[in-house]
């Protein structure tokens, strides 16, 4: 790729928002650029930007998955329990594996009986959401062993280690998508799913493939929320699906599948954590957050879109 | 003909001509059509019906000439004002709400209102059944559209175009979803109109029933107005000679090929409503083309050979081996390829690029352990550019800014890349410039010297009797007939695809 390919990528014109608005940040409020609130803005888009990674998949293939908070805060409780009864590892394992499961699920219900992602997603999320209450009878489950912690609240070489998680699944994600003959699958499905059916590749595959590494990635962003919480959580995640899909569609990813990238959903997750933060640090209200939330995931999307329109004018 | 003003003329067309980048789909038709007249347009796939069609119903903007309605000059611009003027146009693909009822349906986007902005049903049933009465239509208006037969949805539609009241209906194959006892039924209902002084421009490729209902017929071929005849002056031999007429000019000229073993076997295949008993060879370095007219089922063959549409019964061979599963799984790796008829929809992915396209069908081949070998990639799409002469400036470029010919070869290019045994290539040449058209039937020489059985069906008769060894006709599902390419000429394969023995 070269320089001017890269000026006229998406994800460039993505990042140039993003560090426009950390410049504003920087300028409005001087703690915003303090070492200690950029870790602490890094922990937390780190859970949204790990789930983000699946979605980019899945969205990639023209689906899209609501159940992955629930996902989260279901694998968040079983995690407490098995931690507990089970110990950390073979807990552990047994939670992302519930998580990948759930994925797998979805994935095979869309796909045997052909079904819209939306609406099998948005019954796993009440499923799962309502298992996770039921098994907890509502209440959060305390008692996890303190070492746990240091997954969530450690350092490694400085750097908080859910960063460090985040970073690899987002190499591990790149590499997927851009080295693999699935990742090639994913984007050819999601550019013409009937052609690519057409050439032999079988595409249901492909789409039980992205919502089980949805399912596995929300697991794994409930474990890492067991050890930031110390505890397991029903209504962990709430919520957290609009932020994914925010973030992941902030990024450029089409929702009509075929065209996006990891890379500019991790920025898409940064530009919703850092706004957060600078309102936050700026003393905008909570409600006026949500509001000015909602109108940057409008304003980007409308950007795509029209970025689009101007490209295929040029091209044509 | 006993009324004064039966030689009057309702609608004039006079050099009629329409381009679309890089083909002139109608260059200077002349067309009239009389009071109370029934008037048929025939000729093969592509002559122009259609385009002529849409011109008439607004839909397209004529480039030249001029229509002239009830003697005086009109230009149409949309649909809705043919709609005014009295031109109603009835498509294959009917215009009907199927969760409504017929009466909605009649008055769609008029339906008649009380003062309070509810919708006044009675009114709106009344004068639904004077239309459905109009035409012996014995349903309630009622009914919803979702529980009628295609024939009576058909009846619908007139209802609704005499609801206009359109002085002339254009009717775009009725008769090819309807039963022989409906299309009588139809036909009725035509004469009636007729009597009726309703002018009616009847568009079939079924000279018979053409000859058997028409006034007129005016013949159409690649673009250009033939003639128009009597029907009673005429008789299908007569048509099918005016249809044909082709010149055969700058065609690639064939070179033989030796043709080996059987590499493919078809026995019986039969999909219900679709086709039936199906039984045919290919022999490697065979080129076997598949003629017939738009819905003889030669593509929907094809389809259930390669196993996109399974079919009920009957027996496929590759090389002696049987296909069990009928999936196109199971075809592909028995090296089998298929260049489908839309290749934009079926074909490729427009948005990815050149090389990725090219080397969809040979990933699972060129990657360790799961990583694409991203050199292979590289030479496959090079190799098969440079072989195909695909024009574009590099294998990243995406597809969807390459032409028609280029994205065509670029199809071909991936069942090249599994080294095929068979190719099925369905109307390859659809809407691609000269050149190319060219290369591509250069092409399919070049691998039937490589010993691929090739499987090609065309709309356009020059084109299969120039490329092909021997030629199949298709008819109503059925195989009418099979030609050697010695025997084999227009008016043959036109009389086994249009007629009835």
């Amino acid at each position: 790729m070269d320089f001017k390919n890269i000026l006229k990528s998406t994800e460039f014109g993505i990042f140039v928002a993003f560090l426009a608005l950390c410049t504003i940040l920087s300028f409005a409020t001087p703690n915003f650029l303090s070492v200690y609130n950029i870790s602490t803005v890094m922990k937390q888009v780190s859970f949204i930007a790990i789930m983000s990674v699946g979605m980019t998949m899945v969205i990639l293939t023209a689906g899209i998955d609501l159940s992955v908070g629930a996902v989260l805060g279901l694998v968040n409780v079983l995690a407490a329990l098995f931690i507990i009864k089970f110990g950390l590892a073979p807990g552990l394992s047994m939670a992302l594996i519930c998580g990948a499961s759930l994925g797998f699920v979805n994935g095979i219900i869309i796909v045997k009986w052909d079904l819209p992602p939306f609406i099998v997603t948005l019954g796993m999320m009440n499923i799962a959401r309502g298992l996770a209450l039921l098994i907890t009878k509502g209440s959060p489950i305390t008692g996890i062993p303190e070492c746990f912690g240091c997954l969530a609240e450690g350092r490694l070489i400085g750097v908080p280690v859910p960063v460090i998680i985040m970073i690899i699944i987002y190499i591990l994600g790149y590499l997927f998508l851009s080295r693999t003959i699935w990742g090639r699958y994913i984007y050819a499905a999601g550019g013409n799913e009937k052609a690519t059916w057409l050439s032999g590749v079988n595409v249901n595959k492909i789409k039980v493939l992205v919502y089980t590494i949805t399912g596995f990635l929300s697991g794994l962003a409930g474990i890492m929320l067991v050890s930031r919480l110390s505890q397991g959580s029903p209504i962990a995640g709430t919520g957290y699906e609009l932020s994914v899909i925010g973030a992941v569609v902030i990024g450029g990813t089409d929702l009509m599948g075929g065209k996006g990238s990891v890379l500019g959903s991790l920025i898409g997750a940064s530009i919703m954590g850092v706004l957060a933060n600078g309102l936050v640090l700026i003393g905008v209200s909570a409600f006026w957050q949500q509001v000015i939330l909602g109108l940057v995931i409008i304003i980007a999307v409308a950007g795509g879109s029209m970025r689009r329109k101007l490209f295929s004018k040029g091209e044509s | 003909m006993k009324k004064k003003n039966a030689d009057k003329y309702i609608l004039k067309l006079e050099n009629i001509s329409k381009a679309f980048p890089g083909v002139k789909a109608l260059n200077k038709i002349n067309f009239n059509l009389r009071k109370g007249e029934i008037h048929s347009l025939v000729g093969e796939n592509g002559a122009g019906k259609s385009t002529l069609l849409k011109i008439l119903s607004g839909a397209y903007k004529k480039d030249e000439g001029t229509i002239t309605l009830e003697g005086s000059k009109v230009e149409m611009t949309d649909p809705k004002q043919a709609l005014d003027m009295g031109i109603s146009v009835i498509y294959q693909e009917f215009n009907l709400i199927p969760n409504l009822s017929i009466a909605e349906n009649i008055f769609m986007g008029r339906t008649p209102c009380k003062n309070s902005g509810f919708i006044d049903f009675q009114k709106l049933y009344q004068e639904a059944e004077f239309f459905l009465k109009k035409i012996g239509m014995k349903k309630s208006a009622k009914t919803l559209v979702s529980e009628l037969s295609v024939a009576e949805q058909q009846m619908v539609e007139i209802a609704k175009s005499l609801s206009f009241s359109a002085k002339i209906i254009v009717m775009d194959e009725p008769t090819s979803a309807l039963t022989e006892s409906e299309k009588e039924t139809l036909f009725n209902i035509i004469r009636e109109l007729k009597e009726k002084e309703v002018s009616i421009i009847f568009i079939s490729h079924i000279i018979e029933e053409v000859l058997e209902i028409s006034d007129r017929i005016t013949v159409l071929r690649d673009g250009n107005y033939v003639g128009t005849v009597n029907a009673k002056d005429t008789n299908p031999k007569g048509i099918v000679q005016m249809m044909v007429g082709r010149e055969l000019k700058d065609f690639y000229s064939k070179k033989e090929v030796k043709k080996g073993k059987v590499v493919l076997e078809v026995k019986n295949l039969t999909k219900k409503s679709k086709y039936e008993n199906i039984s045919f060879q290919l022999h490697e370095g065979e080129v076997l083309g598949f003629a017939g007219l738009v819905g003889s089922g030669r593509a929907q063959v094809m389809r259930g050979i390669f196993g996109i549409e399974t079919p009920d019964s009957g027996e496929i061979l590759i090389k002696g081996k049987k296909v069990k599963t009928h999936s196109l799984f199971e075809t592909i790796k028995m090296k089998m390829g298929f260049v489908p008829e839309d290749r934009r929809a079926e074909g490729l992915i427009l948005s990815r690029s050149v090389k990725d396209n090219i080397n969809i069908t040979k990933l699972s081949h060129i990657n360790s352990h799961g990583f694409v070998k991203q050199k292979d990639e590289e030479k496959i799409a090079n190799e098969y550019c440079k072989r195909l002469k695909i024009r574009t400036p590099d294998n990243k470029q995406i597809v969807q800014n390459l032409s028609g010919g280029n994205q065509q070869k670029i199809v071909i290019a991936k069942w090249l890349a599994i080294n095929p045994k068979i190719l099925i290539l369905d109307d390859p040449t659809r809407g691609i410039d000269v050149g190319s058209k060219n290369e591509i039937y250069s092409l399919i020489n070049n691998l039937a010297k490589e010993k691929i059985g090739i499987i090609l069906i065309s709309s356009e008769l020059p084109e299969i009797l120039n490329i092909s060894d021997r030629i199949l006709v298709m008819r109503e599902g059925k195989i009418t007939g099979e030609l050697g390419r010695k025997e084999a000429t227009q008016e043959k394969i036109m009389q086994l695809a249009a007629l009835k023995n």
